[in-house]
């Protein structure tokens, strides 16, 4: 089957607000796509609606072919940008509880040890880390063996070693062969974790394809950066498209071989340089003017 | 409907009351406490309704003995006399409602000062004038209640049991409800194949368990230290407090159907939980009380589950005899199911 999931025309309209604005896309199973933009673009939005947990406006979504059935939650796994759990249950106790909300869950013991919970399975759900919660809502959301698994801002608030540690789970479990849609604004985790994007921005969908396919088309060549002062001659003369910013020269180029060319001719020092590649918040960036976190 | 899955949320929902220590122990504790509290005040003969104030006396707590007031008066029981030194001290209480009631020791003339706004003033001046008339010239003639007293505690017991599972049920259902939904636990569980209705239910079965459990613990620990008297079945007290409990709790399902405002919640709450506690004679007889408050107090589940359980314990009826309380609380019960269901919303 190609199409797991079918978005068509999808709005969301809240009084005079467009939440989300006539979207389209389809989901191939087996893959990680990665819903990013700014915070208030429409990401959660969109995905809520696809969960069925809020209503759209109008639009179509189509789940292996067909309008969503009461099947549709027994085969999707859900986790939550924010949410709380029962009160008072410890881990185990939280996943038993849930396990026992589905017809064909999964064995409990394999999802404590994917989620690396073992360690802190009697302790009660409302007294662990950020982290360690994270990795809780995971388990959850992995609880009955879900053929579609959303992950909502997964990471967000977490330190970048709990970060790292959820990215490997995901990747372990992308490795099953789950499909998963993640949404993000964190551009490192859509670049490692998903294989198509659809960039969000005001409740439209603005790009779509893969991290390098979207890299290339809107991004082209690389960013030379050396230190002020280890380019002798005038900046003038160089031939490219430079910025100069906090003492140090940004130069932008498609042709790197003859951009180091001309500054060893120049008898710049280049020891001090970096090459910086374009990455999907510079796509962002050329996209729309404006920074992803602003 | 999916028993496993309405299990599964009962069972978490009560370990979470069971493992809350701070509110499980309230809720055995409170109702005790107040049995408590009123048995020792009623049945103590240190209890006193009226305080008379009397100058002019040294002593702050006057022996009765000591009083050169009219016989009559000084041996009224339900009266705490209080000395002070002079009028003014008295007449600054007796401004302030601080007694009911003002005398001068040894007065020839009898003077008396007493507030026209306070009721007990009024009774106590009735009470003293009766005082200076003999009593051989007072024509009335004292008759025997026929078959055994009702004591205040017997009639008391079952409105502070029905009372503590009104709060139970209004503040657990729907106070808790509306908590889940604000924190977004309904949103997690509206992501799974739970239905509305099999979270309802384990809901209102869980506070059930919880009401009936705490009414019997609470029974059982109060007996060790009171004696009440049931004149009829314990089983048919049972009957009620359950079809009570079901109802209650249906109410609490009315609230917990929309919102996500835990301060709002908590006015409704009160809204109705007070004037329910008032009108519905938990505390005192609303007997002579205008026809719009007694119509307002039929609307109340615990004025019917209060009206069936006395009638069982204080005067021995059978569950016939209450069939009509018992109708009503169960159209009620279905009233309640019926809008909370139709209401609910798992997100706002």
């Amino acid at each position: 089957m190609d199409s797991l999931l079918e978005i068509k025309n999808l709005v969301k309209k809240y009084k005079e607000v467009i939440a989300v604005d006539n979207i389209s896309f389809s989901i191939r199973q087996g893959i990680c796509f990665g819903l990013i933009g700014p915070n208030g673009a429409g990401k959660t939005t969109t995905i809520e609606m696809i969960e069925d947990i809020i209503p759209p406006t109008s639009g179509e979504i189509l789940y292996k072919g067909k309008p969503r059935s009461a099947l549709f939650k027994q085969e999707v796994g859900i986790q939550f940008q924010q949410t709380s759990l029962l009160s008072s249950l410890t881990i185990r106790e939280t996943l038993n509880t849930f396990k026992n909300l589905y017809n064909d869950p999964a064995d409990i013991e394999e999802i404590i040890d994917i989620c690396n919970l073992r360690e802190i399975q009697k302790r009660m759900n409302d007294r662990i880390s950020g982290g360690q919660k994270q990795r809780l809502m995971l388990a959850l959301a992995m609880i009955n063996k879900p053929e579609l698994l959303f992950l909502d801002e997964p990471s967000t608030g977490l330190d970048p070693q709990a970060r790292r540690n959820l990215w490997s789970i995901v990747q372990k479990i992308k490795e099953r062969g789950n499909t998963i849609i993640l949404t993000t604004h964190y551009m490192e985790e859509a670049q490692r974790l998903c294989d198509e994007i659809a960039i969000m921005d005001n409740g439209k969908i603005i790009a779509r394809g893969t991290p390098d396919q979207l890299i290339k088309e809107h991004c082209g060549g690389v960013t030379v950066i050396l230190p002020r002062n280890s380019i002798k001659n005038p900046l003038s003369s160089l031939p490219f498209p430079f910025k100069e910013i906090n003492g140090r020269v940004e130069i932008r180029t498609n042709d790197i071989n003859s951009c180091l060319n001309r500054l060893l001719s120049e008898n710049a020092d280049l020891s001090e340089m970096t090459v910086r590649s374009p990455n999907l918040e510079n796509v962002f960036l050329n996209l729309t003017g404006k920074q992803l976190r602003e | 409907m999916s028993l496993k899955r309405l299990w599964a949320m009962l069972h978490a929902r009560n370990l979470e009351f069971f493992r809350d220590r701070s509110a499980l122990g309230w809720n055995f504790l409170f109702p005790f406490l107040i049995v408590a509290g009123f048995g020792i005040i009623f049945s103590g003969k240190d209890y006193s309704e009226y305080k008379v104030g009397v100058f002019p006396v040294r002593a702050e707590i006057v022996s009765i003995s000591d009083i050169d007031l009219p016989s009559g008066f000084r041996e009224t029981r339900l009266i705490k006399f209080i000395g002070f030194a002079c009028f003014e001290e008295g007449a600054e209480k007796l401004k302030h409602h601080k007694i009911d009631f003002l005398v001068k020791a040894g007065s020839p003339s009898n003077e008396y000062w007493v507030s026209d706004t306070s009721p007990k003033g009024y009774m106590v001046e009735k009470l003293f004038k009766a005082s200076l008339f003999p009593e051989n010239k007072i024509v009335a003639e004292k008759k025997e209640i026929s078959g055994s007293e009702i004591r205040y505690i017997d009639w008391l017991f079952p409105g502070i049991l029905s009372m503590n599972m009104m709060f139970s049920a209004l503040w657990g259902v729907g106070y808790v409800v509306v908590r889940y939904r604000k924190t977004g636990v309904l949103k997690r569980l509206n992501a799974t194949p739970l239905t509305a209705f099999e979270y309802l239910s384990a809901q209102i079965i869980s506070r059930i368990f919880i009401l009936m459990f705490t009414l019997a613990a609470v029974w059982i620990g109060c007996s060790f230290f009171f004696t009440f008297k049931v004149a009829g079945s314990y089983f048919d007290i049972f009957l009620i407090f359950l079809t009570g409990s079901i109802c209650l709790s249906a109410y609490g399902l009315v609230i917990a159907a929309r919102g996500t405002s835990e301060e709002f919640t908590s006015g409704v709450v009160n809204f109705i939980t007070w004037p329910m506690m008032f009108l519905s004679e938990v505390w005192f007889s609303i007997e002579g009380s205008p026809l719009w408050v007694k119509m307002v107090a039929k609307l109340f589940p615990l004025t019917h589950v209060l009206s069936a359980v006395r009638k069982v314990m204080n005067d021995g009826a059978s569950l016939s005899d209450v069939s009509m309380e018992i109708s009503i609380l169960v159209v009620m019960t279905a009233v309640s199911i019926a809008v909370g269901a139709a209401l609910f919303s798992w997100n706002r």
